[in-house]
């Protein structure tokens, strides 16, 4: 039987799996984050430049799904975070922005500011997005300062339903180390799945050295920021909702809810395997290129256990630290039983485009890109 | 209290983008249909002077398709940061045609966007063409979606308000995809893109001409794209008397304004410049009847009746109204735990005044009525442009099919000067569609100040200003990228 109940957690699913594509996709982030640090002549800033340029496109649109994903199914989130956390998701706006005009601009005539400008965009941008979407959601775990009532939209000289409690605007998230540590642990994920997804897809030998030595510094700082965010996670106190609706204060929260769903552990757990053994592999031997296919779908897998840990087991995923009645839950901020019903059909696309992306993805991607192709083929 | 201030810099922050958005998305609409024709004359004839056409059309758009991109993510994440009641209140139904946008054309954009641009060696001539082909048809696709949310913007349909949730619910989805306002708007502004496609490269084809540079480029692109333009012009018109209409139907404060229709009646004139009227145009245009009652902007505050005896509430009473609905929405809340018996009288009250909710937030008639002198020029600028352009590219196709178009040196000078004209007329357009609609963010259900975030001004102008600067750079950058790359030239006659 589809009840609301079962329709929520499906949409739940599904952000969860945009979310998990979205951080895997932010190796076109990593890889620009390495531009100048793995990349040492003009050449290899060149392949790596136009190795991501042939992505970004796929982790951009997946941001404005996920986007468009969250507004459809949850709309009081959309509402709340986007107008309330206003200048954090501004931010990461302007850093995509300059994102994607940069590869186009970056060695064409004319384009005024030069090409180590427009570069330095691109790894600004791969160092801040990461950054600051994870330090959003570190705020998934760690709560808010805002309040939601609905029945505001009766008083006329002032119908705003929600409001945030300080003039910060979501700047304040920095305030706390666990979404610092959280923003930081996403980064770096993302700069290995950039390294790995670089040595798999340039043909060049003495980059891929560079960038295996980018990849042990940066797994390596990811690895610690991972244990300090799971031993937080396992620690603190979550926001848990019981039968009425009510939100309150639970010590161990998150870990309860990895215990009590077993699948989520599992999830979570292949998944950290996955990535480990990726990068593991990769570093350990030097013909190993395929590291980002098994690291990648890891990444995949822990988001989406991360996100079901959040939002499942009667937890609320976005919670309001200024009023635990406000925190937002898959029950309290979703869509209307119809849209969401009318939206799981039209999500049974998904398949289909995923496969199509993935056919096109290999068509494109057979031969590794060299500076040959560069040469003589269309190039950023 | 919602300030004004704080409404009018969030409108202007928004029009800003859209207006922006507007100025890239068109040429890509029109542009992906002229360099798939011509890859499909490529195809076709095997003849490489075609390929080599394509291909620079195809640069051209690529350096203008990324600052469309750019555009575009702010605007749809700025319902949510600067609408954010907007989004709580009619999010149910808005939200879905914009994750559907995603799912279903922007993938689809983004994968073939790859295929076409670094594919040339990678898959086969026919499969590049399918690539090239489905870049354009992925983004008629997006805009199919956020057309048909704009649209229901402009004629809400297919909803139910539920006051237990506070928002609009959907409850019709075909209601909403196949609303008459989206028909004729998806057609109306795609095929704009096409008359944008047309003229940019005519314009620049011309440019050639003048140069005496690539002469065989120059009129063969002009062909293909004079023709494209002329269908496209064709279909702009059609769907613009539909959406005429539309908006007498839907919206009659809307065509009032862009009228500047005072009194309005039946055999209403239509205006040609301020003085200067056509008798009973204006009914024939609105309702295909030279009797047709087109009412008046003081008619639609004071209330009137049509001849068929529908009697149309003043804005007075519709306040009035609204009022009621909003005190009988708090009544509801109020009381749905403590006495239901009073809340379900509450509840029927808000369900008998729903249509006129929007309107309790309204202080006076004055607010109903839209800057009447912008909406009406902008009208004009947006119908004479157009049929100028229209004249335009039938004279130029003529001239090129007789071959004496190059001789025509000052007429390629005018063809050349026309490319910022097509831009003029397209932003007038959203300007009668956007501001016509004033006050309401969602026609008679929301007015813009209740719509707005509860962030300071001064915020909203930081963020409105960044945006000035950035956009403003990205479209130097990009002009300036283009026009060397044009001076540049495609080559094809040196190789």
């Amino acid at each position: 039987m589809i009840t609301y109940e079962f329709l929520q957690h499906y949409w739940w699913f599904l952000i969860a799996l945009l979310g998990g594509l979205l951080v895997f996709l932010l190796f076109v982030q990593g890889g620009n984050a390495l531009i100048f640090f793995a990349g040492k002549s003009e050449s290899e800033r060149q392949l790596i430049v136009n190795s991501t340029g042939r992505k970004w496109e796929l982790t951009f649109t997946t941001l404005v799904t996920f986007g468009g994903a969250f507004f459809a199914s949850f709309p009081l989130f959309y509402s709340t975070s986007f107008g309330g956390a206003y200048w954090v998701w501004i931010l990461i706006l302007v850093t995509f922005v300059f994102q994607a005009v940069s590869y186009e601009f970056q060695s064409k005539a004319g384009n005024l500011l030069g090409k180590r400008t427009f570069r330095i965009f691109l790894t600004l941008n791969g160092c801040l997005a990461p950054l600051l979407i994870g330090t959003a959601v570190g705020t998934f775990f760690t709560g808010s300062d805002f309040t939601v009532n609905k029945g505001a939209v009766g008083n006329i000289a002032s119908p705003v339903i929600s409001r945030w409690g300080n003039e910060w605007h979501g700047l304040e998230a920095v305030a706390n180390p666990f979404n610092v540590e959280f923003g930081l642990m996403v980064t770096m994920l993302a700069v290995s799945l950039g390294a790995l997804y670089l040595i798999n897809n340039v043909d060049s030998d003495k980059l891929a050295q560079q960038l295996r030595r980018s990849l042990m510094v940066c797994f390596g700082l990811f690895l610690i920021l991972f244990v300090v965010v799971c031993y937080n996670l396992i620690t603190m106190e979550g926001f848990a909702v019981d039968a009425s609706g009510e939100v309150f204060m639970q010590k161990g929260k998150y870990f309860a809810n990895l215990v009590e769903m077993p699948a989520v552990l599992a999830l979570l757990l292949s998944g950290a395997v996955l990535l480990v053994v990726g990068v593991v592999i990769t570093l350990l031997r030097k013909d190993f290129k395929r590291g980002i296919w098994l690291s990648g779908p890891g990444t995949v897998f822990a988001v989406m256990a991360l996100f079901m840990v959040v939002g499942y087991n009667n937890t609320a995923y976005y919670p309001s630290t200024a009023d635990l009645a406000s925190s937002l839950t898959l029950a309290n901020s979703s869509s209307s039983e119809f849209t969401l019903r009318t939206m799981a059909v039209v999500s049974l696309i998904i398949p289909f485009v995923v496969a199509y992306i993935a056919y096109f993805w290999r068509q494109m991607d057979k031969k590794s890109l060299t500076t040959e192709e560069l040469e003589s083929g269309e190039k950023y | 209290m919602v300030e004004t201030a704080l409404v009018d810099w969030s409108r202007l922050q928004f029009a800003l983008t859209a207006g922006y958005h507007w100025l890239f998305v068109p040429l890509t609409l029109g542009l992906a249909v002229i360099m798939a024709t011509m890859e499909s004359i490529y195809v076709a004839t095997g003849d490489e002077f075609w390929k080599r056409t394509t291909k620079f059309w195809m640069k051209i758009f690529a350096i203008n398709f990324a600052v469309g991109i750019a555009t575009g993510i702010i605007l749809e994440f700025e319902f949510g940061t600067n609408w954010s009641n907007y989004s709580w209140f009619v999010g149910d139904i808005f939200g879905a045609p914009l994750a559907i946008e995603g799912i279903f054309a922007f993938f689809m954009e983004a994968t073939f966007f790859a295929v076409m641009f670094f594919g040339w060696e990678k898959v086969s001539k026919r499969f590049h063409l399918a690539a090239t082909w489905l870049t354009g048809i992925g983004a008629a696709i997006s805009a199919v979606w956020i057309l048909i949310a704009n649209a229901w913007m402009q004629n809400p349909v297919g909803m139910e308000f539920n006051p237990d949730t506070v928002r609009h619910e959907m409850v019709d989805f075909w209601a909403l995809v196949f609303n008459p306002v989206a028909v004729s708007k998806f057609f109306h502004s795609v095929f704009s893109g096409w008359m944008t496609g047309a003229i940019f490269v005519i314009g620049i084809s011309s440019w050639y001409l003048l140069k005496r540079r690539e002469t065989r480029f120059a009129l063969s692109s002009i062909r293909v794209a004079a023709i494209v333009g002329i269908v496209g012009t064709l279909a702009v018109m059609f769907s613009g008397d539909s959406s005429g209409v539309h908006a007498a139907k839907y919206q009659p404060m809307k065509l009032a304004a862009a009228e500047g229709l005072e009194e309005g009646g039946p055999r209403a004139p239509f205006s040609i410049v301020p003085g200067v009227e056509i008798p009973a145009m204006l009914s024939i245009l609105a309702t295909h009847d030279v009797d047709g009652y087109v009412p008046g902007i003081n008619n639609i505050l004071d209330g009137y009746t049509t001849p068929d005896g529908e009697r149309h509430l003043s804005a007075d009473e519709k306040i009035e109204r609204g009022r009621i609905a909003l005190e009988a929405f708090a009544s509801y809340r109020e009381l749905k735990d403590s006495d239901p018996e009073a809340a379900a009288v509450a509840r029927q009250t808000l369900d008998e005044n729903i249509e006129y909710f929007g309107y309790g937030y309204i202080d006076s008639k004055e607010e109903l009525v839209p800057p009447v002198t912008l909406v009406y020029w902008a009208f004009r600028v947006m119908v004479y442009v157009g049929g100028f352009l229209l004249m335009l590219m039938v004279v130029v196709l003529w001239l090129e099919r007789r071959n004496r178009l190059k001789d025509m040196r000052w007429l390629l000078w005018v063809a050349m000067l026309s490319i910022p004209l097509v831009y003029l007329a397209g932003q007038a357009g959203w300007i009668v569609a956007e501001v016509g609609r004033q006050p309401w963010v969602i026609d008679g259900l929301l007015p813009v100040k209740a719509a707005v975030s509860s962030v300071s001004v001064a915020v909203v102008q930081t963020t409105f200003w960044l945006f000035v600067a950035i956009f403003t750079l990205f479209l130097v950058i990009e002009m300036r990228i283009m026009i060397k790359a044009i001076k540049q030239g495609p080559n094809i006659e040196t190789k």
